[in-house]
């Protein structure tokens, strides 16, 4: 369908986007759009206003240094592919990355777009969550950092103010011997996930895994982690029968929804799949 | 609202509501038609235009948000006296039969090949599974913009 009407503004600075937000109820923030326009194709929204962030450069940039890896909000797919730092700085990231979307969409899809859609498949909401990510804002009140965990709170929903703005994504460090996975399985390239699974873990001088942390997209109403799983590999040696059990544990700890392309069972099975694939890679 | 920008080299203005795309802008306003609209939320590749220098779906693009721009559709790929490269691959491998998904077709082609003239199948398979057809199959399209490849190479290598 076409798009409902709607104003349109195209601020120069953050402090005007967030006035425009601020003072017209019902206006959204615009970035690259590949989630909000076919959201209004649909019909499923409309806004009174949309807020282009297209001017915003300050909102565009990649920082590495000692305590973090910062994507600017208007970063786009493409820019992170195109990064070749990340690859060390950052690996668990980029592999997700380059599960999301096709060419031309990743040309224009955001950072701090796919974190105010905040699907349940979607890639970066769930390595935000997996690595304990913070998320900065601004609104009218000034800005605050939220943490993943607080951020998504269910499915589309985020703890996001309708007047407010994502202008940072902090993703912590990243130390070079850490040990990671990502895999996730969709029925055609590009596709949503039906389940995917980011996992990553250290080793210490003895050999033992500490300080895991596993997340699940797409098999969940939010991204989230999964203690159950994270704990059956801490402390221990990860071999095969360590990964068997985490992958018990995660199964019995999802409760995934059903819909049409797939059922709650089915998306569990898939995720302990996925759980055992991504873990043994990382032996 | 006003917007104005470039397309295929020159330059055009309209008078148009935000909402309207920018795929309708050019079809409905421009009157350029090349550009096809199958899915109209992004999902089918149809409706691909290059805009500086990307490919990018332009039913997910507002027309407003063009402004300034620098817009290619499948018109402007064109010569007028002869086929392009990618128009001769497309001819020799039989890689349309509609021809409703070429536009899209193209200009992703032309995008990936201007950037990588270098890619290989599966990176031209990767980057065409944006793009939906329902008649001839992949593998003719696939082969097709491989073969348009040797004339991306010459046309960086003489940069």
């Amino acid at each position: 369908m076409k798009l409902p009407p709607f104003e349109y503004a195209a601020p120069t600075t953050l402090a005007e986007a967030v006035r425009l937000l601020a003072a017209h109820p019902g206006a959204k923030a615009l970035a690259g759009g590949q989630s909000l326009i076919p959201t209004l194709a649909f019909r499923l929204g409309a806004p009174s206003m949309l807020v282009d962030l297209g001017k915003l450069d300050e909102l565009r940039h990649i920082t590495i240094d000692a305590s973090d890896v910062r994507l600017g909000a208007r970063t786009r797919w493409r820019d992170i592919e195109d990064d070749e730092r990340l690859v060390a700085a950052h690996p668990l990231l980029v592999a997700a990355v380059k599960h999301v979307a096709h060419y031309q969409i990743r040309n224009r899809g955001t950072v701090g777009g796919s974190l105010a859609h905040a699907d349940p498949a979607a890639e970066l909401p769930g390595i935000t969550v997996t690595c304990d990510a913070t998320i900065a804002v601004t609104g009218p009140n000034g800005a605050r950092i939220l943490a993943a965990g607080d951020f998504f709170t269910g499915a589309l929903s985020t703890a996001l103010a309708d007047d407010e703005l994502i202008t940072e994504l902090r993703l912590p460090a990243w130390p070079r011997e850490r040990r990671w996975a990502f895999e996730e399985f969709s029925r055609r390239r590009g596709d949503f996930a039906l389940a995917g699974i980011a996992a990553y873990y250290d080793l210490d001088s003895g050999g033992k895994a500490h300080n895991t942390h596993i997340g699940v997209i797409g098999a969940c109403t939010r991204p989230h982690r999964l203690p159950a799983a994270e704990s059956a590999l801490n402390g221990r040696r990860v071999d095969a029968a360590v990964i068997e059990r985490a992958a018990k544990a995660l199964q019995a700890a999802l409760d995934p929804p059903s819909d049409l392309h797939a059922s709650a069972r089915y998306r569990c099975s898939l995720a302990g799949t996925l759980l055992e694939r991504a873990l043994t890679r990382t032996l | 609202m006003n917007v104005a920008f470039d397309l295929n080299g020159r330059r055009v203005q309209a008078e148009l509501e935000p909402r309207m795309t920018l795929a309708d802008c050019i079809r409905h306003v421009l009157k350029e038609t090349g550009t096809h609209v199958g899915c109209e939320h992004g999902v089918c590749g149809a409706c691909t235009v290059i805009v500086d220098g990307a490919a990018v779906r332009s039913c997910l693009m507002l027309a407003v948000q063009a402004e300034g721009a620098s817009v290619l559709t499948v018109e402007g790929l064109s010569h007028p006296e002869k086929l392009s490269p990618l128009q001769a691959a497309f001819r020799k491998h039989h890689a349309l039969q509609c021809g409703f998904c070429t536009p899209g077709m193209l200009t992703t082609a032309h995008a990936l090949l201007t950037e990588e003239p270098d890619a290989d199948k599966a990176r031209i398979r990767e980057v065409l599974s944006g793009n939906l057809c329902r008649c001839t199959g992949y593998i003719p399209i696939v082969e097709a913009v491989y073969e348009a490849r040797a004339a991306y190479m010459e046309r960086k290598g003489a940069k």
